[in-house]
């Protein structure tokens, strides 16, 4: 393998990422097949792709646990076709949130079309944080200032500075707030990590204002300027479409957000890095994320679901993200696992004995819910 | 003896304290620290990413 010369490997999936673009216009497609049919139901037709053709599809397409070979990275990496197939997706989220503001404020809607409408569009927006989430881990000041904008429709400008500089660098620690713990459901998480990124991004921000010699209230403010961009973005499109856009803007943003959130509670669900003698913890190794390598969600979500390797090398591109066969595995992709996280018996079902076994039965390793760790300790001790 | 600061996450590598649970040695300058060494905290490699340098000698 190690052998091969560059030329000599091809990407499989090369062309294939630009689903991540045809993910973003879903809501469009949505809308204009029910407005041919007459069809209500086609209102909701991005969440019913996603949440029951995409975990199907990833059942029936199943895994790829191919990586390129070493050799190739450095050209992989190289090819700006791949940062084009991810800035193409952003002016298609825009497209669908202007058009969605559009559609809600000026067409007679049943309150059911108006709703899967504002669903549709936040699906769309919650997974252009994934692209937002690709973009920002990168140094170049034109992908930084996407990363914003992607991040406007969903209000979620804080996830720019909070990602990088919180959440991986607490990741899989009792400490951070958008890593899930054993025991916990995702409705405890929810708003345990809004609460938590919003306070530990004015934390970041504050610290990095303050050693620049900057006031915190400044447009310099990287949480400041990408919260301000949602206001600016909301008022236009109320002015331009009218107020009956305002409800529609807002059930899109939450949903939205709350899309990213049950995407990180899927993605780092008990795993726990241990204590090192000097008091830091160890680095974060591939088997600290829940990894899938499912290719339908995958390519949905620029390898995002390749959670593994982006955690322990998180300045590689999605292009050249690898499977580890040491990284603990989801048994399905990110769309298929969001049902479970939404049903938490079934999820405490299915991931509890994952975790347990990913830890030899020794739950004392995994990062568990307080008061669990409490009642288990208390059953070790009698 | 200088500090070095991560570009990505703020990290500070701080040449008098070292990292002694990697393997580097309190004192050790930034020019030894080793190639392969990355950000122990968000996995930014050396070599491709530049520490930005925080403080000249006291």
């Amino acid at each position: 393998m190690s052998k091969l010369l560059p030329g000599a490997w091809r990407d499989g999936k090369r062309y294939l990422w630009l689903l991540g673009i045809a993910a973003m216009a879903l809501p469009m497609i949505g809308g204009l097949l029910a407005e041919h049919t007459g069809l209500s139901l086609f209102w909701w037709f991005t969440p019913l792709f996603i949440y029951l053709g995409v975990p199907l599809l990833d059942a029936l397409v199943g895994e790829d646990r191919n990586n390129p070979p070493d050799a190739v990275v450095p050209a992989l990496e190289k090819d700006r076709y791949y940062r084009w197939a991810v800035y193409a997706a952003v002016p298609f989220e825009y497209a669908s949130l202007i058009w969605g503001a559009w559609t809600a404020a000026t067409q007679t809607l049943a309150w059911w079309e108006y709703l899967g409408l504002a669903i549709s569009v936040g699906m769309a927006t919650g997974i252009a944080i994934a692209i937002a989430h690709e973009l920002g881990h990168k140094t170049d000041p034109f992908e930084q200032w996407l990363a914003k904008i992607a991040l406007a429709p969903t209000g979620y400008g804080h996830f720019y500075s909070e990602h990088n500089r919180g959440h991986h660098v607490r990741v899989a620690t009792p400490e951070d707030p958008a890593s899930s713990r054993y025991g916990e459901s995702f409705y405890a998480f929810l708003p345990r990590t809004i609460a938590g990124g919003i306070r530990s991004a004015i934390a970041i921000e504050k610290a990095r204002m303050a050693r620049r010699g900057l006031p915190f209230w400044s447009w310099r403010n990287d949480v400041l300027n990408a919260w301000a961009m949602t206001p600016v973005l909301f008022t236009a499109l109320i002015v331009a479409f009218g107020w009956k856009a305002l409800p529609f803007l807002l059930i899109q943003a939450i949903y939205g957000f709350s899309l990213l959130e049950v995407v990180n509670y899927l993605e780092h669900y008990g795993l726990c890095r241990q204590k090192l003698p000097g008091g830091r913890y160890e680095r974060c190794q591939p088997t600290h994320s829940w990894n899938s390598n499912h290719v339908f969600s995958n390519v949905f979500l620029y390898g995002l679901e390749r959670h593994s390797d982006h955690h322990a090398n998180p300045l590689r591109g999605y292009e050249a993200l690898r499977h580890f066969d040491g990284s603990p595995q989801l048994p399905n992709g990110y769309a298929g696992m969001i049902l479970l996280a939404y049903c938490p018996p079934l999820w405490f079902a299915v991931m509890n004995p994952k975790v347990r076994a990913h830890y030899d039965g020794n739950l004392s390793l995994a990062n568990v819910k307080p008061s669990l760790r409490a009642r288990l300790q208390l059953q070790g001790a009698a | 003896m200088r500090k070095w600061r991560c570009v990505i996450c703020d990290f500070e590598y701080d040449e008098a304290l070292g990292m002694p649970d990697e393997g580097i040695a309190p004192g050790t300058r930034w020019e030894d620290v080793p190639e392969s060494w990355s950000c122990p905290d968000c996995g930014a490699p050396k070599a491709e990413f530049q520490m930005v340098e925080v403080a000249q000698a006291a």
